[in-house]
């Protein structure tokens, strides 16, 4: 009798497996299409575009709409603000919501409840709901078409010091004692031990700052207006104005601004699904 | 010796700043790594809302000219821009009320989706787990413009991919971002594909928090699947149910960069089907340089966030295991 049981329950779960791989795979393609879609339209002329019937594949490849990219927009100039401002948000994003973390992680001080309270209704509250006063204050500090209005204003991120205390926490305390035996100042020991010790989660708030910089829209939109100092996405955003390209040449400047952001995903997958799904379960 | 000399019996000793900090530095250096964020929380958080709260009661003019110099003009109008607002603007109500459709659909249709990928990617034997985190995640980090870009180009009637893929199935496409019954649909499918698949991986998350030990305990107590599914693993994703109702409603009252490019902003879809309140802040605020009314809209909009962020306590409450 147990046996038939077993038996039925592997049955079962012959379709089950089945069906399971149907959905993923089903899934997986029409995640797929958009960008098949994308990188489709970059290697074609815009004729091949707009031609009955509608095909997956380019009827005739070429690299003409690279050529348009490069030659009649600023896209290169783009391509290296955005690395540059993303690049440097980053890095002094990543450290100072180390700092913050380590300081709610690692020390009993007055406040600290409060300061926490702060930190959480910061996450809360959307950073563009105060786009008006954000932008009247950038002017009043000349921060207008200037990258400090990038970098700084959202630099010192909540989610990314409530991630950094998680990681932190684990650092052993008696590491810490021990070296304050041995004589060690606090400032080395956060670059001693601390900064050590959690470099998996630094890489993890650094590339989701590096993403989200990359990708943000509507803040640049705010304060950068002089098309050279555009980052990728007003740039993009705007190709269809001032310099009339075509949809290829706009798909083409898409891939090739998707492109490092999907190869980071591949290679630091299981960090950045962990970073962020951390703290969303705890409920 | 100095006028700094502690004069504390034998061990007289100079005071010095050196010494000093190295006896007190663990209880002043958490303040100092907590100051960056607390200056900017001062600058960017706590002084902008009260600017934008004085702003928001007053009428505001002349910031065009402010730039070549001129002056502002502010005007005290008390609740004038929240009443109006509250009860005359037509073009906020329907922005409202594409947030709340757009949340609705998201609920709808999103949630069960994100949850049966999940299930999928969880069940053992699967073939294709790393393929399809990559597939399923992969939407989720593109750039809103990237995505808003490509699906104005398959929404085209004539040339887009969506009506050549229903034609194969013999379905005369509609005009989709032009055509006003069809904008709230693109942009949900747009919102389909770009969060399914980063929602089911909290659901994935959270199944993986389900002990095994349980489930099996329940089926060898005759529990079929479904009673298992339904007692056991939902209850466990309760957190996960919460957090996606919340930041997706969230999402669906801030939402901008989608629609923006997808309708083509200034346009926002025939008869504002596709106004969404930031897009309409932004409208205000930037297009129409009425700073005092944008400050307002941010007000409102804040406040309906916090709404939905208390909602999360009370579905806490209210859904108790």
């Amino acid at each position: 009798m147990f046996k038939s049981e077993r038996k039925s329950a592997m049955g079962a779960s012959r379709v089950n497996i089945l069906s399971m791989n149907t959905i993923v795979l089903v899934g997986v393609l029409l995640c797929a299409i958009p960008f098949v879609y994308m990188i489709s339209a970059s290697f074609r002329r815009e004729g091949d575009l707009y031609k009955l019937p509608v095909t997956v594949y380019p009827r005739e490849w070429t690299m003409h709409n690279f050529h348009t990219l490069f030659d009649k927009t600023e896209y290169v100039r783009w391509y290296g603000n955005t690395i540059f401002t993303a690049s440097i948000r980053t890095v002094l994003g990543v450290y100072l919501a180390a700092l913050a973390g380590a300081a709610f992680a690692k020390y009993e001080f007055r406040f600290k409840r409060f300061f926490f309270f702060l930190v959480l209704a910061t996450l809360t509250l959307p950073f563009h709901m105060l786009l008006i006063p954000l932008f009247l204050l950038m002017r009043d500090f000349g921060w207008v078409d200037n990258y400090l209005a990038i970098i700084v204003p959202g630099m010192v991120n909540a989610f990314n010091i409530f991630l950094m205390r998680q990681y932190i926490e684990a650092v052993p305390g008696e590491l810490m004692d021990a070296a304050r035996i041995d004589g060690a100042s606090e400032i080395g020991m956060f670059h001693r031990i601390i900064l050590p010790l959690v470099r998996p989660a630094l890489g993890v708030v650094g590339i989701l700052t590096f993403v989200w910089t990359w990708n943000d829209f509507l803040w640049p939109l705010v304060v950068l207006h002089d098309d050279a100092k555009y980052l990728l996405s007003n740039g993009i955003a705007t190709m269809d104005g001032p310099y009339e390209v075509e949809t290829g040449a706009i798909m083409a400047g898409s891939f090739l601004a998707t492109l490092p952001i999907i190869i980071i995903f591949i290679l630091m997958q299981r960090q950045i699904i962990a970073g962020l799904t951390q703290g969303a379960i705890r409920g | 010796m100095s006028a700094h000399t502690l004069t504390t019996g034998e061990n007289t000793q100079p005071f010095s700043l050196a010494d000093w900090w190295s006896r007190n530095q663990r209880k002043v250096i958490p303040y100092i790594f907590l100051a960056p964020f607390l200056l900017s929380f001062a600058v960017f958080t706590v002084y902008p809302a009260g600017v934008a709260l004085f702003l928001s009661f007053q009428r505001t003019r002349g910031f065009q000219q402010a730039e070549a110099g001129g002056g502002v003009v502010l005007e005290y109008k008390g609740w004038a821009n929240y009443e109006r607002l509250l009860t005359k603007d037509k073009r906020f109500r329907e922005a409202m009320i594409n947030g709340a459709e757009f949340w609705l659909g998201t609920l709808l249709v999103q949630m069960p989706l994100a949850l049966a990928v999940a299930l999928a990617l969880n069940s053992p034997n699967i073939r294709f787990r790393v393929l399809g985190r990559l597939a399923f995640f992969a939407p989720y980090i593109t750039s809103a413009v990237v995505v808003g870009w490509i699906f104005r180009f398959v929404y085209d009637q004539n040339f887009g991919w969506m009506n050549s893929a229903l034609a194969q199935l013999g379905i005369e496409g509609p005009a989709w971002i032009r055509d006003v019954n069809f904008v709230m649909p693109s942009l949900i499918i747009l919102g389909l594909w770009t969060w399914v698949g980063f929602n089911s991986l909290f659901f994935l998350a959270g199944l993986q928090n389900v002990p095994d030990d349980l489930k099996e305990a329940a089926r060898i107590d005759g529990a079929s699947t479904i009673r298992v599914f339904w007692h056991i693993t939902i209850p466990f994703l309760r957190p996960v149910f919460v957090f996606v109702v919340v930041t997706g409603g969230i999402g669906s009252f801030s939402l901008f960069s989608q629609p923006y490019l997808l309708l083509d902003f200034p346009n926002t879809g025939p008869f504002d089907s596709g106004l969404f309140p930031l897009m309409y802040l932004y409208d205000m605020g930037f297009l129409n340089i009425r700073m005092g009314y944008a400050s307002a809209i941010g007000y409102i909009l804040t406040v309906v966030i916090l709404i939905i962020t208390g909602m999360q306590l009370l579905l806490f409450r209210l859904w108790k295991v």
